[in-house]
């Protein structure tokens, strides 16, 4: 078995590392690059049950170290992803996750109900905290108790496991964590973007449309990697980290804060081979740290 | 196909008050086929800035394997990228986009080509690219005022060339579109302002085939952030929309919301 196997629920992973959902569309565009079949899985882009257009532009703001963005859900809706995307994608060998998004309980449910019966989605990520759409989403992500219901609403309706990405835009991140654990989740993805926002020096206006966005990049990396500490004492399912990863060296860090796979998101913008680097870097990591297997790496800092 | 490469810097100068121009020598040279594509340039190692700045080709020099990229001075990405001196390499990830169909004017017939400021060097390759097929070119760049004209002469080599400017330092005082109401042409292939586009679009996607070159904000370069995307205009309040990065930059007149 290969030094970066890892199972988790619904997923058997060749390696830990995949793209994050938002930053990979559907995978067409990085299909033209690389061999799809060497990622770890495939977090596809947010679904809504219909088509959204998503935000006015500027949609995206440069920032110390990360970018700001309010791109606004833009996806083609559920028919067109499980009739064109998802058959695309299946010429891979990779499992996909499909992140699930909505204003109303009843979006989250239809969309769920239907994706998780494609082939190839092996788990959902339900998108509970975008800071970028005006209803639903980030509420659904801060109130325990609505994440919660939502949490076992989805379950009740999904065929496959079902993961739930936290927003960091909370003040106890381990409430939030617990809640959806009660809720039936089957892992945590966590973390998404901090809500943010830049001004033009000359206009004094937002540069976003949307006036605010969320923050990605290098410069949230210790703030996730502190959150997957704390939550994963926490908890006993599993957690995806994401938050500013770019090289092998970062995903060692978030495996030692307690995470058991990685989603590599903005870095896939600034370089689009970032994450087949990672994937060829991660094995002599290890061998140089000492590890025969990179599950040992996980809650390192605290067990 | 899109590479990602360290390319060499073979020269790098200010022709214009805060326009440079940098050659870079690389293999992706090879790649660059289309007048009008861009390529996303890592202006410095780091996580400041983070993104990359996309940058039009002007000129693609196969035999040498090298190409110019003509930019101005903006904000920190670019003037750390005018810092970098001969020899030193740079991050270039490319080619990127569809550029100008140059198919589109038969060979004997004439294209105006309009640039505007910052989006003339772009033009620099396609001016060619149109002689080279035995298309008659005219030409007109519009600059803000003369100490930011640049490539007037390299452009009056290939053909008919009007330089304005909007404070009359220099050529005919006054907007591109003052000069083109007494030429005759069969195509338009523009690229600078939003204003400068509209009116080309306004006044002439009628009865003439027009190509215009958009900016946008972009993230990744490649389609896949959907930052950059604008509506069509059969559909312009829908769910129907274009990626400048990847179906454009160079778009129809009449194909997509300015």
């Amino acid at each position: 078995m290969s030094r970066l196997e890892i199972d988790l629920p619904g997923l058997h992973l060749k390696n830990p590392v995949m793209p994050a959902s938002g930053c990979f569309g559907f995978g067409r565009e990085f299909g033209n690059l690389y061999n799809l079949s060497d990622l770890g899985a495939i977090m596809i882009k947010a679904t809504t049950v219909e088509p959204r257009f998503g935000n006015p532009t500027p949609r995206v703001a440069e920032t110390s170290a990360g970018m700001l963005n309010a791109i606004g859900l833009q996806n083609p809706g559920l028919e067109k992803v499980l009739n064109e995307e998802l058959p695309w994608l299946a010429q891979y060998d990779v499992p996909i996750i499909a992140n699930v998004a909505g204003s109303t309980e009843e979006d989250y449910v239809e969309v769920a109900k239907r994706i998780s019966t494609a082939p190839n989605v092996h788990a959902l990520e339900l998108n509970i905290s975008c800071p970028n759409v005006k209803t639903g989403g980030i509420a659904f992500g801060t109130i325990p108790e609505v994440a919660k219901s939502l949490t076992k609403k989805v379950k009740e309706v999904s065929e496959v496991p079902v993961y739930v990405k936290l927003s960091p835009n909370v003040t106890n991140i381990v409430e939030m964590a617990k809640a959806v654990e009660d809720g039936g989740a089957d892992g945590l993805t966590m973390i998404n973007t901090l809500l943010g926002m830049r001004l033009d020096l000359k206009s004094g206006n937002t540069i976003l449309a949307n006036k605010t966005g969320g923050l990605s990049g290098p410069a949230i990396k210790p703030v996730a990697i502190r959150m997957i500490y704390e939550v994963s004492q926490q908890v006993s399912i599993p957690i995806i980290g994401m938050g500013g990863i770019e090289r092998a060296e970062d995903v060692i860090e978030f495996f030692y804060a307690g995470a058991s796979a990685v989603a590599v998101g903005t870095a896939n913008f600034v370089d689009p081979f970032a994450c087949p680097k990672i994937i060829k870097d991660l094995p002599e990591i290890l061998e140089q740290l000492g590890f025969d297997h990179i599950s040992e790496c996980t809650g390192r800092s605290w067990k | 196909m899109i590479v990602n490469e360290n390319c060499t810097i073979v020269s790098q100068k200010e022709i214009a008050g805060n326009i440079h121009e940098l050659i870079l020598r690389g293999e992706l040279s090879t790649e660059m086929q289309e007048p009008g594509q861009f390529v996303h340039v890592k202006v410095a190692d780091g996580h400041d800035p983070l993104l990359r700045r996309p940058i039009s080709i002007a000129n693609i020099n196969h035999e040498k394997k090298e190409f110019t990229l003509i930019y101005r001075l903006e904000g920190r990405g670019t003037t750390l990228l005018s810092t970098k001196k001969e020899y030193e390499t740079v991050d270039i990830l490319g080619p990127l986009g569809h550029g100008f169909p140059i198919e589109e004017t038969n060979p004997g017939e004439t294209a105006l080509l309009v640039g505007g400021g910052i989006g003339v060097p772009p033009l620099y390759e396609l001016s060619q690219q149109l002689v080279a097929r035995g298309v008659k070119v005219i030409h007109i760049l519009g600059f803000q005022t003369k100490e930011v004209v640049f490539y007037e002469e390299k452009f009056m080599e290939l053909g008919e060339t009007f330089v304005t400017t909007v404070d009359g330092t220099y050529g005919i005082k006054g907007f591109v579109t003052d000069v083109m109401k007494d030429l005759s042409f069969d195509t338009i292939y523009s690229c600078g302002p939003k204003a400068m586009l509209k009116a080309l679009e306004t006044n002439y996607a009628a009865d003439k085939k027009v190509y215009l070159s958009l900016e946008e904000r972009m993230g990744c370069g490649i389609g896949a952030c959907f930052a950059c995307v604008c509506h069509t205009a059969d559909d312009p309040t829908g769910f129907s929309y274009k990626k400048v990065c990847t179906d454009g930059p160079v778009f129809k007149a009449g194909e997509v919301v300015l």
